[in-house]
């Protein structure tokens, strides 16, 4: 019972951490039709902007990650303007390479900034203790990931289904070049979703430190689970995007559980099953 | 696809071309041979890995399938090879080598099955899939694999018994241009048959081509298990060169370079993913010498700019920069 119930938690809050992180590509991905691979990378570099302002800078958790997510999206912008913009509608196969490309630079200049040592996050006193629930004593920082990943969900269904940027978003998504000619200025809505995208991915990187550790290699080694993530759950979709990684977070803590010496196998054989039998994704659009 | 694999192919058999190919192969190991005697084992791991680029090619350049999982075939051969003659005392080095060509049709015939229920996004996730399950499945029958501290009691016979695989890697060297040759050939005959045409014609419209009444599905498994025993070749000419198989010849990396390579040199083409594996190694070789960190955010740069500006590849631009200076002159 112990052993189900630390599976559950863990599980919970690890597939809550991969919502964070892939949802903003789940959403790029619905809406610009880029396999960014470079999701990742973002993620990283907020991950490393925020222990640089904590342990560094001495500021405090949550203006530490404030200012992480900032800087990233600001970063992110540039980018998007310089090097997205010119693979949107490109073949897979390109779109594959220049992400790549990006994901090897960030890689390598964040190791030339950094060094090739695993960066800790300090958590605050109020998040790094544990919570007794009478039976059971729950880390702090797990219940904090889970309402993350909780209060992203919530905040993300009401940016795109009750606000009229949302509006414009889904029309964009929907039929791209009547969007624009209906007076939607799809530019804009691209490049202020990829910022939101680039900036959930950095909270999620900030968030998850404690369960997917920050070092340079970081953007290489969960790019695929973020990329199946998304592919399992169907590129822009929220509830797609949830289920699948809860479902992914279980399937993969339940595997390090149980059956440590197998690696990631049941993982991979969980993703080709669920790939074939829903070749769109849970909940997906995807063609 | 149609934007990197524009066709610059020409449509008819030119036995000429596959001469000049056959001699620019020769010459350039010859003086690969003399230039570097004392790094012939780098020019076997070249040769080795261009087997593999050339097999992505034939899927990717000519199919049209985004993959990047192609190492599980590689890896495949490699570890069929070795393990033959570690566990098996079959040391022959033609028999490992046909023995690997088998084992990489096989993982081809798996991992096609699997890769081709997809299209696009999900293809690609099926390939990375399929190449991290045969990691750990390779990783966990380690007393077959030796798991994570890679398959070593590698033995090989002399070669048809009169060449002895000598320390400085010679024999490998001349063995591994031999397969080369052997498979390049090959290559060119079934890229221009009839059949290397269809492939062609699945990679410009599916649709069309199953409206001619071709089977788009069996082409391409077809050519999935063939582009198989051609890096399972590769895979037993680096198993037997090193005499070691690792873990890291069924990697997402490994699989992830190689697509690099090919892109680099351009894919559709033979010589394009030739010459984009020997750029690729080499440059890595010096840089890497240097920083590896540093080597990853060079090639970083390098894909962004190709993509950028030679989306045709090295050998792609190249060949067209010098059949549009022709057209101007004629």
């Amino acid at each position: 019972m112990q052993t189900v119930l630390s599976i559950a938690i863990d599980a919970l809050a690890y597939g809550m951490v991969l919502f964070v992180i892939s949802i903003g590509l789940s959403v790029t991905m619905g809406l610009m039709r880029v396999v960014n691979l470079a999701h990742g990378a973002f993620a990283m570099i907020g991950g490393y902007l925020a222990s640089y302002a904590t342990r560094d800078l001495g500021l405090g958790y949550a203006p530490a990650i404030l200012i992480a997510v900032v800087a990233t999206a600001i970063i992110a912008v540039p980018i998007e303007r310089l090097l997205y913009r010119r693979i949107y509608g490109a073949p897979e196969l390109t779109q594959v390479l220049m992400t790549i490309g990006i994901t090897f630079c960030v890689i390598g200049l964040a190791n030339y900034a950094f060094g090739p040592t695993l960066k800790t996050i300090p958590l605050p006193e109020t998040l790094s203790g544990s919570i007794d629930l009478g039976f059971r004593a729950i880390a702090t920082h797990r219940i904090f990931a889970i309402v993350c990943g909780l209060i992203v969900a919530g905040g993300l269904w009401f940016l795109i289904e009750r606000t009229a940027f949302g509006i414009r978003l889904r029309a964009a998504v929907d039929n791209a070049p009547m969007a624009a000619a209906l007076g939607v200025r799809t530019q804009l809505v691209y490049a202020v979703s990829f910022a939101v995208a680039v900036g959930l991915a950095a909270f999620g990187g900030i968030v998850g430190a404690e369960l997917l550790p920050v070092e340079p290699y970081y953007a290489l080694r969960y790019m695929v689970t973020f990329l199946v993530a998304v592919s399992i759950g169907g590129a822009g979709s929220i509830p797609g995007a949830l289920i699948a990684c809860l479902l992914l977070g279980a399937i993969d803590t339940t595997g390090r559980y149980l059956a440590p010496e197998y690696g990631e196998f049941f993982f991979y054989l969980a993703v080709i099953v669920i790939v074939t039998l829903f070749p769109r994704g849970l909940a997906g659009r995807f063609k | 696809m149609a934007v990197l694999m524009d066709s610059t192919l020409p449509t008819r058999r030119r036995p000429l071309g596959t001469l000049i190919g056959i001699a620019v192969i020769i010459a350039a190991s010859v003086i690969g041979y003399f230039l570097f005697p004392n790094n012939l084992a780098l020019l076997t791991r070249i040769v080795a890995t261009m087997l593999l680029v050339l097999s992505i090619d034939l899927v990717t350049g000519y199919c049209g399938v985004a993959t990047l999982g192609h190492a599980a075939l590689f890896g495949a051969g490699a570890y069929g090879a070795g393990i033959v003659s570690a566990h098996f005392g079959i040391t022959e080095p033609l028999t490992m080598t046909l023995i690997g060509a088998v084992a990489g049709a096989l993982a081809g015939l798996v991992s096609g099955i699997v890769i081709l229920r997809a299209h696009g996004l999900p293809q690609l996730v099926l390939s990375i899939a399929v190449v991290h399950l045969f990691h750990e499945v390779a990783n966990k029958a380690s007393s077959w694999t030796g798991g994570s501290d890679g398959l070593s009691g590698i033995t090989t016979d002399a070669l048809l018994g009169l060449f002895e695989f000598d320390l400085w890697g010679r024999t490998a060297y001349i063995y591994g241009i031999v397969l080369l040759l052997i498979v390049f050939v090959s290559l060119r005959i079934l890229v221009q048959s009839p059949f290397g045409m269809l492939a062609r014609g699945v990679r410009e419209d599916p649709v069309r081509v199953a409206a001619m009444g071709a089977s788009v599905h069996s082409v391409m498994l077809r050519m999935y298990v063939i582009s198989g025993a051609v890096a399972g070749v590769g895979g037993a000419l680096n198993a037997i060169s090193t005499q070691v198989v690792g873990l890291d010849s069924l990697s997402f990396t490994l699989s992830a370079e190689a697509l690099v390579m090919l892109v680099l040199g351009g894919t559709g083409s033979l010589y394009g993913a030739m010459v984009g594996t020997v750029s690729f190694m080499w440059f890595e070789d010096v840089v890497s010498a240097a920083n590896p960190f540093h080597w990853l955010t060079i090639v970083g740069a390098l894909l962004i700019v190709v993509v950028l500006f030679a989306p045709k590849g090295l050998y792609g631009s190249a060949a067209a920069f010098l059949s549009r200076r022709r057209g101007g002159e004629r």
